[in-house]
């Protein structure tokens, strides 16, 4: 799909996945025969709207959920249906409230087998180094949603995987956080050269973090259109003024309710 | 802000008017309320008024008995009591009893509890033996336990193992029940990022539902404690060489009426004292889940 130049390494292939759930009232066909390849060191949007099969796509990837056909590839190897191969974060924060923060943190690094001790004097630094230092001891329930979704996504990357699935984030927090929760996504990708897939609703939100974005269809699940964003980084806040980021979202919200007239919107707001 | 405020309220805007027209009628508000500043008095003055009132109730019940008024063969009195009561301790059985009925009481408490927890617990392993299980449980809870008592006592005999048996079999059904529930509400994305991190089954159980189950085991405690005295003084009802259920039994045969309120005493003290050392071990427990609440309410 995107990315045509053999020569930068794929990180992950994904091919041909369809998922078909069973339900009483019949199969229901959430993602039909998608595939994706991303290279190492991307930051890659997917958006859709709700209910395309985007999260279940993702619980595809994270070997979570077994894909009806397909097959999910990761540095060449056949990981379909294992877990524990690539990092998944959830909207919700998912930090276990009898743990501090740090001890959440450490969560992951504790299911690979390392020692609590170890695992602590590992995660210190990268708390005091992202913001968190000061929030240790604390257990989650003290925390703003923001600092709590940072412990959640350092727990993430300290199980030292370089493929990173996010499965909108940010949705919850409010716009003030959100962007420098953004800034701050940005800063942990370069530093970890991370390879991040990313699920969005927002179509801004896509645009400004990305170098891809992926527009699926509605259910069942397709891949619509894929492309580049090209937009040089860093990027200001402002960039968003800018004609050609104009350009690229009017393409996205375009691709995103192709063939719906605005009747069929406003049938579905009132 | 404050102009259209009042244009909007006094001055005869027509846009506004035709609007509040279009706008269907909603029912007249009632008066609003004046609430009244409540004064809480000081703990010194309510412990004084309770002391106060048992004064008065004893002082009644002696009076009465002492007048005629109230027949003391039925009632006995407060001072006869506190001297069988002494009798009772230096020269009768009465530390011998307490201890039997203690220790039956906190063996049963503890097996029972923690047998409950272990039946609950694990039937997360398996969805479908807690499927076929689950019916059984039910049940068991449904019969009353007490009237296994005659049954277990001929099965364990007349010693303290009848006695735990029967605390055993009141409260583990309680617990089982309390962590079947709290296996059942975990979180399941919490079970998906434990193995999207590389976690076994192993680390599910011990690192995520055992921790999120522990509330719900806990608060099953409060009422086995209560429930195990309550087996235990069954046992002893029917039969026992010790306890003081059996104290109890024998001074109402020999129409002892004193000695019956000296069990009774005795028993509330265990009870009270033994209710409290669970609550303290709940809140110790519970320090850590403490905040468990307050993330689950505020995420809501
Ligand atoms: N376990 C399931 N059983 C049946 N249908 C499901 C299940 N999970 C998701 N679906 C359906 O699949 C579709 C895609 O869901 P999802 O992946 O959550 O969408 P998105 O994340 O894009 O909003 C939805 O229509 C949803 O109802
Ligand atoms: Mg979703």
């Amino acid at each position: 799909m995107m990315g045509t130049s053999s020569a930068a390494p794929k990180k992950l292939d994904l091919r041909g996945i369809t998922k078909r759930f069973d339900t009483p009232e019949g199969g229901i066909l959430a993602v039909d025969d998608i595939s994706l390849s991303v290279e190492k060191g991307r930051f890659t949007s997917i958006i859709g709207q709700s209910g395309c099969g985007k999260s279940t796509l993702f619980n595809i990837f994270a070997g979570l959920l077994k894909p009806s056909s397909g097959a999910v590839v990761l540095d060449g190897e056949d990981i379909t249906g294992r877990a524990g191969m690539i990092s998944y974060m959830l909207q919700k924060d998912l930090l276990l409230p009898w743990r501090t923060i740090l001890d959440n943190v450490i969560f992951g690094l504790e299911l690979q087998g390392i020692g609590r001790d170890a695992a602590r004097e590992t995660a210190r630094p990268f708390l005091a180094r992202y913001g968190l230092g000061a929030f240790e001891n604390h257990y989650p329930a003290a925390l703003s949603g923001g600092m709590r979704q940072r412990a959640a996504l350092l727990r993430t990357l300290l199980c030292n995987k370089d493929v990173i699935l996010l499965d909108e984030p940010f949705a919850a927090l409010d716009a003030q956080t959100r962007f420098r929760m953004q800034q701050w996504l940005l800063t942990l990708w370069r530093d970890f050269d991370l390879t991040i897939l990313f699920v969005t609703h927002d179509v801004d939100e896509a645009i400004f973090l990305s170098d891809d974005i992926v527009v699926l269809s509605p259910r069942p699940g397709r891949v619509r259109d894929s492309f580049p964003v090209g937009l040089p980084r860093p990027r200001a806040r402002d960039i968003v003024t800018t004609p050609e980021f104009g350009r690229l979202k009017h393409r996205c919200l375009e691709l995103l309710f192709e063939g719906r007239t605005s009747e069929d919107e406003e049938a579905e707001t009132a | 802000m404050k102009m259209s405020a009042t244009t909007q309220s006094g001055g005869p805007v027509t846009a506004a008017d035709a609007k509040s027209e279009a706008t269907p009628a909603l029912p007249k508000r009632r008066a609003g309320v004046v609430l009244k500043a409540r004064r809480d008095w000081p703990p010194l003055a309510i412990h004084s008024a309770q002391l106060v009132i048992l004064a008065a109730i004893l002082a009644f019940w002696e009076f009465g008995v002492r007048a005629g008024f109230i027949n003391a063969f039925f009632w006995s009195s407060p001072s006869d009591i506190a001297r069988v009561a002494r009798i009772f301790v230096t020269e009768g059985t009465a530390l011998q009893d307490t201890w039997f009925t203690f220790r039956a009481t906190v063996i049963g408490f503890v097996a029972g509890s923690l047998l409950g927890a272990a039946i609950g617990l694990s039937l997360w392993w398996s969805k479908n033996a807690a499927r076929i299980v689950e019916p059984f449980i039910v049940v068991f809870n449904a019969i009353p336990k007490m009237a296994l008592g005659p049954l277990i006592i001929l099965i364990f005999g007349i010693g303290i193992s009848s006695k735990i048996a029967l605390a055993i079999a009141l409260t583990f059904v309680i617990t089982a029940l309390a962590a079947y529930s709290g296996v059942k509400s975990v979180d399941e994305d919490l079970v998906k990022l434990t193995y999207s991190l590389g976690g076994r089954r192993w680390d599910v159980f011990r690192k995520i539902i055992l921790p999120s189950s522990m509330p719900w085991i806990i608060s099953s405690l409060r009422i086995n404690i209560g429930l195990a005295l309550a087996g235990v003084l069954v046992g002893e009802f029917i039969s026992s060489q010790f306890g003081l259920g059996k104290v109890i039994m024998y001074a109402g045969a020999t129409y002892d009426m004193a000695l019956i309120w000296v069990g009774i005493t005795i028993l509330s003290v265990l009870s009270m004292a033994l209710y409290g050392v669970v609550v303290w071990m709940e809140r110790q427990l519970l320090k850590g889940f403490h905040s468990a609440e307050t993330s689950r309410d505020s995420t809501r």
